[in-house]
């Protein structure tokens, strides 16, 4: 299936690009990344409210605007681009469509509005292990009580858990595992911010001491991998806007350097590796667009009609990441490269995106190990389904 | 105006009157230049009926449907009749036009020369005017199809004192001459796709130039410009299991011209085979082969969906973006990658040809194609200019090709021709 964005999802861009240009500039970027909350409370309200990010992908009859992934990763890349600091990818992201994927309909209507609308925050805690998600060997417990149950157990880069209001939390019960609610305030909760190299995406520990839970009612232990499909496109989506700002920065700065009289953009060492990064980048484009593209047919979206084959959707996903992680990386090192000794100071800003790079990269799980997710679900495809795309 | 169901009706009653496929190949499309059906999109005083590219394409859509043969539309000769009819004048095109049509003529290219690749517009091989004719002097090389040309399209050196571009001229050159010598160009896959041509004291009428003397590079754009809308040879090769006389000659004419293409799939690296031959050899089971497939499946899928992204927003009437330039750097990337690929999974079974080779042979003939990738139709290196110049806008190269081309410097081992 060919990729083009509609004439309302290129506006709904501008509009999303312009107000991060407003809100979201370096100097804003790095007086939050100091901060311990990392984000700019009023920013979110307008952005919830005003322009409705937080909702795009998100049924309307729950305050959303209806529309699916492929506005959700609009608003990812964009967000990439500007670096922007603040819980979009764990709260609207990750935490809404965990809701929508296990909630009921009593548990939906009673959380998702206000998670919409920007009014609480919710986070989703996954990993034990490395905080890849994929291969995780999950020992915290949900226990059976009279009203509910109680979670014992430690979770592990938990992206914006200091944030949130509400945590959703993936733990063993009888069913093997579920998705369990838990109030950032319960009894038992201890949330510790973690020091990270990344200081624009903010992780936690989170341990949980016999903390009330309420179990979403429709778990079920395979929408995990729904979650991380999800998450990848949406993690990939930001990560080529990431790296398109690297590439616009080296554009710009080698092309005002000069040395040995003449710009630094026109020696063929400088712009043979431009044309490359351009390349790589416009291919990983695609494969960020296709995977939104490809989640938009699975059956929490698609309308009417065909519905996406869920090895499709995971094999799109997972070569999004992958590719897009490295791009995003390479791009940031050859940024830093083509700057030269100001690339490696604290004042030039592309450190802020080789952190991002580097966060993201690792964040789900490496290149590596989505290659081979990847190709697990092509492999498990029949030849037929295969050569379709 | 008539729309485009109303001419495909017309076509369609015009194929009930006229198709036979007992019919001669030539006679038919003789009949088919005549009409204008067989290339619609031409004028209508060279035949053709003047209509868009669009319902050109539709009307070919009812041969295709109908089974009837086309005109000739393989090789040069497209690129000869594309350059003729932007370029040559009214007598050129009358003499010309049809035979390309009904597929009697054959043609070649004579632009790359051993001294000149990247670099075309550096061509020294020479034109000099004598009387009411060029005398040609000056070697070509990578002439696809030369051996069997009838005509060749000649860029030639027609002043020495003019700077490099514009001391060019474009030429129509009879192959079958004296002074021209056609030699097969082998390759290291084996095959022999090319020529070199000679010429020594080769004539052309003067009535052959294209447009004027010294306006040679804006011709050869032209003809370059159609080189790279590659045409599409499937539809063709499937008509041909079709039963009738014409049939029997359409497929002798397209064995002939199909056969320089015959290594072009694995020149591409067969990524195709790849999950065949991982599961045949068990490399599929192996992690770091997993991670090399992996690598490729990614690459290729990302390019095709680049490719479709940038024909889907050509379609919808959008400017162009970077994706529409990409498509030959990420098919170098793809083939590399490939003959990686194939040589880790195959290890050994990868170096035989022979009766007792995997595929017959073709895991070999990937690993010495795909080198050819990155080099045919401008270098990797040259793409990553153009890429870098015309898409991201950064510096041009600086040039030391100025002034009268006589003064460049040029390659020193090879005898100076402008002396």
């Amino acid at each position: 299936m060919a990729f083009i964005f509609t004439e309302d999802q290129a506006q709904f861009r501008d509009s999303v690009s312009r107000f991060l240009k407003d809100k979201s500039s370096t100097s804003e970027v790095r007086s939050l990344m100091a901060t311990d909350s990392g984000f700019d409370p009023k920013v979110w309200q307008q952005l919830s409210q005003q322009l409705g990010m937080t909702g795009v992908h998100m049924p309307e009859e729950l305050g959303g605007a209806g529309f699916g992934p492929v506005e959700m990763a609009i608003v990812c890349e964009e967000m990439g681009k500007s670096l922007y600091c603040g819980p979009y990818f764990a709260s609207a992201v990750c935490a809404a469509n965990a809701l929508r994927i296990a909630g009921d309909e009593l548990q939906q209507e009673t959380l998702l509005p206000e998670i919409i609308s920007g009014e609480k925050l919710a986070c989703l805690a996954v990993s034990e292990g490395r905080g890849v998600w994929t291969d995780e060997v999950f020992s915290t417990t949900a226990k059976k009580t009279d009203n509910g149950h109680l979670l014992n157990g430690r979770k592990r880069f938990v992206v914006d858990a200091c944030n949130a209001d509400t945590l959703i939390v993936v733990a063993n019960d009888d069913h093997g595992i579920g998705f369990f609610i838990v109030d950032a305030t319960a009894q038992g909760v201890s949330i510790t911010a973690l020091d990270s190299m990344d200081p624009t995406r903010k992780l936690a520990d989170v341990q949980f001491t016999d903390s009330p839970a309420q179990r979403l009612n429709n778990s079920k232990p395979e929408q995990l991998r729904l979650l991380v499909d999800i998450a990848s496109t949406a993690l990939a989506n930001e990560m080529v806007g990431g790296a398109q700002t690297l590439l616009d920065s080296a554009l710009s700065y080698t092309q005002l350097r000069f040395q040995f009289g003449r710009s630094i953009a026109s020696f063929q060492a400088i712009k043979h590796r431009l044309a490359d990064l351009l390349l790589e980048l416009e291919l990983a484009k695609s494969a960020a667009y296709q995977a939104a593209q490809t989640l938009a047919g699975s059956a929490l979206w698609a309308a009417n009609g065909q519905i996406a084959h869920m090895d499709k959707v995971t094999e799109h996903a997972s070569l999004a990441k992958a590719a897009a992680s490295e791009v995003y990386l390479h791009t940031a090192l050859e940024c830093i490269q083509m700057h030269g000794g100001i690339g490696f100071t604290w004042e030039n800003d592309t450190h802020l995106w080789f952190k991002r790079a580097k966060s993201s990269e690792v964040f789900l799980g490496t290149p590596a190990e989505h290659r081979e997710r990847m190709l697990t679900a092509l492999c498990a495809q029949s030849t037929d389904l295969r050569n379709s795309a | 105006m008539q729309s485009t169901p109303e001419i495909t009706q017309q076509v369609h009653q015009w194929l009930n009157e006229n198709w036979d496929p007992e019919a001669d190949l030539v006679q038919w499309r003789t009949l088919l230049a005549e009409s204008g059906w067989g290339a619609a999109h031409w004028p209508k005083d060279y035949f053709g009926k003047g209509l868009s590219a669009e319902v050109s394409a539709a009307i070919e859509d009812v041969f295709a449907d109908f089974g009837a043969v086309g005109t000739a539309q393989t090789g040069v000769r497209m690129l000869a009749a594309a350059t003729l009819l932007e370029h040559g004048n009214h007598q050129q095109k009358r003499q010309y036009l049809r035979r390309i049509l009904t597929g009697e003529d054959h043609w070649c290219q004579l632009f790359s020369e051993p001294g000149s690749g990247s670099d075309l517009a550096g061509a020294t091989t020479r034109a000099d005017l004598d009387g009411d004719e060029y005398i040609i002097n000056g070697q070509k090389v990578w002439n696809t199809s030369a051996h069997h040309a009838h005509y060749g399209l000649l860029i030639a050196r027609t002043d020495w004192d003019e700077a490099k571009h514009k001391g060019l001229s474009y030429f129509i050159l009879d192959m079958h001459q004296p002074g021209v010598e056609v030699r097969q160009l082998s390759q290291m896959n084996g095959h022999a796709s090319f020529n070199e041509v000679f010429f020594t004291d080769a004539r052309i009428p003067r009535e052959n130039l294209i447009s004027t003397a010294g306006n040679g590079w804006q011709v050869a754009m032209t003809t370059l410009a159609h080189e790279r809308r590659s045409f599409d040879r499937s539809r063709e090769n499937k008509r041909v299991k079709q039963k009738g006389r014409i049939f029997v000659e359409l497929k002798k004419e397209l064995d002939i011209s199909n056969e320089p293409y015959t290594w072009y799939p694995q020149r591409a690296g067969r990524v195709d085979l790849v999950m065949q031959r991982a599961e045949e050899t068990g490399a599929i089971n192996d992690p770091v082969q997993r991670q090399e497939i992996a690598r490729l499946h990614i690459l290729s899928e990302s390019a095709k969906w680049t490719a479709q992204r940038a024909k889907a927003a050509q379609k919808a009437g959008k400017p162009q973006g970077p994706e529409g330039s990409l498509g030959k750097l990420a098919a170098s990337e793809i083939a590399r990658l490939a003959a990686r690929v194939h040589t880790n999974i195959s290890a050994n079974d990868a170096l035989l040809t022979g009766p007792n080779s995997v595929h017959d042979g073709v895991v070999a003939e990937i690993l010495v194609s795909v080198p050819a990738v990155s080099i045919a139709g401008g270098t990797d290196e040259i793409q990553r200019n153009i890429v870098a110049e015309r898409v991201l806008g950064l510096p041009k190269e600086p040039r030391f090709d100025e002034g009268p081309f006589r003064n460049v410097q040029r390659n020193s081992a090879a005898k100076d021709p402008s002396k």
